[in-house]
């Protein structure tokens, strides 16, 4: 078919699948066949949702725990990022650098961040730092990889012309790697935002004692589905709202930088 | 002293496939102005970018006043044939890069930056990005970014090229007013004949790939005895029958080159 129907078309193909999901949930739920408190309906949870907006279920309600978790986010996210993109450009910068982390990192890299929980946990403990820590395992890898590619990438004729100018390093850095390396830095942030998300309700599944995974580990004990689902539905939307974020910031200086 | 010496230069890419200059000797005195013309591909801008410390010769050494090049600085300004202006910058910023990096004091600063602008003939455009200007504008900025350094070596690679011919012969008039008023070592690359004849004091004609030098001739002796420097319009000198027969001579060196027929 032609292009000029596609976003209309895709747009009633995903309205199509988003009604046969809810459907076939509502419809699996109403019949019978899996027990009411393992499959709540989606009206039950949407209940739920609003009732866990005002009253209180593992100390507090859902936005008080989804800013608890936003909070572990936001110091973790940018902790990655005010580490990992100057270090990713120093070293498409300088060779030696490159040559003295990039085996370390590729070691650690594989490390998931659900595996750092334990160490987390006995090193920063369960209420702030631990969290970051795994938060930061998630965010870290991407913010650095595509500041570094980026970094390489870099026209080398602006980086003689800098040179030919007598640029100092830090200048160098900040004023043609850092522009120049600037697309692939916006869109290592995004996906480390999105990973770092992850990592942290993983982490709140272990440890912490406050935020929507922890949320969710006190009423799977109480066999609370309702709220479980209510939680994940928070995780996925709020991850949705970051990424929408992030993505219109990416287009933005995309179409700043595309002028050029 | 800013001499150049290219001393039994020898430069290959890639693992030695490409033999781009092969055995070139070659000295400019100080505040010596001159052309390297050639056939497309023949190394003139390798020669360049050796000198500006970009690249390392295979063999051979490259000194700019007496000391081997290392490394690129701001005492050895280049206009890279393809501008390379930063795209994130404005004109101005362009321009006053080099000279932040000396630490000037933002007022004199400004004022050198101004006169830079007066003289490629931008005013107007100082807040323009790179992307906004054409390729003739863009290609001033470069020289412009090179000029306000006041550099000991200026390396000109094809700075003309963009430009349309009015426009060039404004250009190549102020470089000859600049050259005389403030005399540098400049190594200065072009296919336009003519254009070196007007500008250079000896023009070096370069073999086909490898390059080699093939041949030097002396312009400025020529131009002194034949009192050239009357004339400050190009077109007049380009009349004289002293610069036509140069002119034809460095023709046919190099469309030797360019057929490849034996001498
Ligand atoms: N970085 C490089 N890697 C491989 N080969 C190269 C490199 N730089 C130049 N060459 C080769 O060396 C030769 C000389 O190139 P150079 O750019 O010096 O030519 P030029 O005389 O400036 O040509 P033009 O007049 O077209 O600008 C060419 O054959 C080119 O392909
Ligand atoms: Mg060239």
């Amino acid at each position: 078919m032609t292009g000029a129907l596609d976003p209309a078309r895709r747009m009633v193909l995903g309205l199509a699948g988003l009604v046969g999901f809810f459907g076939l949930w509502a419809l699996v739920a109403a019949s019978g066949l899996v027990g009411k408190a393992f499959l709540p309906g989606p009206l039950e949870v949407a209940e739920r949702l609003v009732t866990l907006l005002h009253t209180s279920f593992a100390g507090g309600t859902l936005p008080q725990h989804l800013a608890s978790s936003l909070q572990r986010f936001s110091a973790g996210y940018l902790l990655a990022a005010a580490v990992g993109v100057p270090l990713g450009l120093l070293m498409g910068r300088f060779r030696l650098l490159d040559d003295i982390v990039s085996p370390l990192f590729d070691a650690l890299r594989f490390i998931a961040p659900i595996a750092w929980v334990p160490f987390a946990a006995l090193w920063f403990g369960t209420g702030f730092g631990g969290p970051v820590l795994i938060i930061f395992s998630g965010a870290f890898p991407p913010c650095l990889l595509n500041a570094y590619r980026g970094a390489r990438q870099v026209d080398p004729r602006y980086i003689e012309a800098a040179e030919m100018l007598g640029t100092p390093t830090h200048r160098l850095i900040l004023e043609v790697l850092l522009p120049a390396a600037t697309p692939s830095i916006v869109a290592g942030l995004r996906i480390g935002a999105g990973l770092g998300w992850q990592s942290l309700v993983g982490a709140e599944l272990i440890v912490a004692s406050t935020g929507v995974g922890y949320m969710m580990v006190q009423a799977q004990s109480g066999v609370a589905t309702a709220t479980v689902m209510v939680g994940m539905a928070a995780i996925g939307l709020v991850g949705v709202l970051i990424d929408i974020a992030l993505r219109a910031l990416e287009a933005r200086i995309h179409n700043r930088l595309a002028r050029a | 002293m800013s001499s150049i010496r290219f001393d039994a230069v020898s430069k290959s890419f890639g693992a030695g496939q490409v033999k781009a200059l092969d055995d070139v000797d070659l000295a400019i005195a100080d505040k010596e102005f001159l052309a390297i013309v050639g056939p497309s591909g023949c190394g003139k801008t390798t020669c360049l970018r050796l000198a500006a410390g970009f690249e390392f010769p295979t063999s051979g050494r490259v000194l700019v006043g007496n000391a081997e090049v290392r490394e690129p600085g701001p005492d050895r300004a280049v206009v890279f044939q393809q501008f390379a202006l930063f795209p994130w910058k404005t004109v101005v910023e362009n321009i006053e890069l080099g000279l932040r990096n000396r630490n000037m004091p933002r007022e004199e600063r400004r004022i050198r930056v101004m006169e830079a602008v007066e003289l490629i003939g931008l005013n107007g455009y100082e807040g323009a990005y790179p992307h906004q200007l054409s390729g003739g504008m863009q290609q001033r900025v470069a020289i412009a970014r090179a000029y306000v350094l006041d550099p000991q070596v200026l390396l000109m690679d094809e700075p003309f090229g963009a430009l349309d011919a009015q426009t060039r012969v404004v250009m190549q008039e102020e470089l000859v007013r600049l050259a005389r008023r403030n005399p540098r070592t400049v190594l200065f690359i072009t296919h336009g004949v003519e254009e070196a004849v007007y500008l250079a004091d000896r023009v070096a004609i370069m073999t086909r790939r490898p390059g080699r030098l093939k041949e030097i001739v002396d312009v400025k002796s020529i131009r002194e005895a034949e009192g050239w420097e009357r004339y400050s319009r190009i077109e007049d000198v380009m009349d004289l029958e002293s610069f036509v027969h140069l002119r034809t001579h460095i023709w046919r060196s190099l469309r030797e080159e360019k057929t490849g027929a034996a001498h």
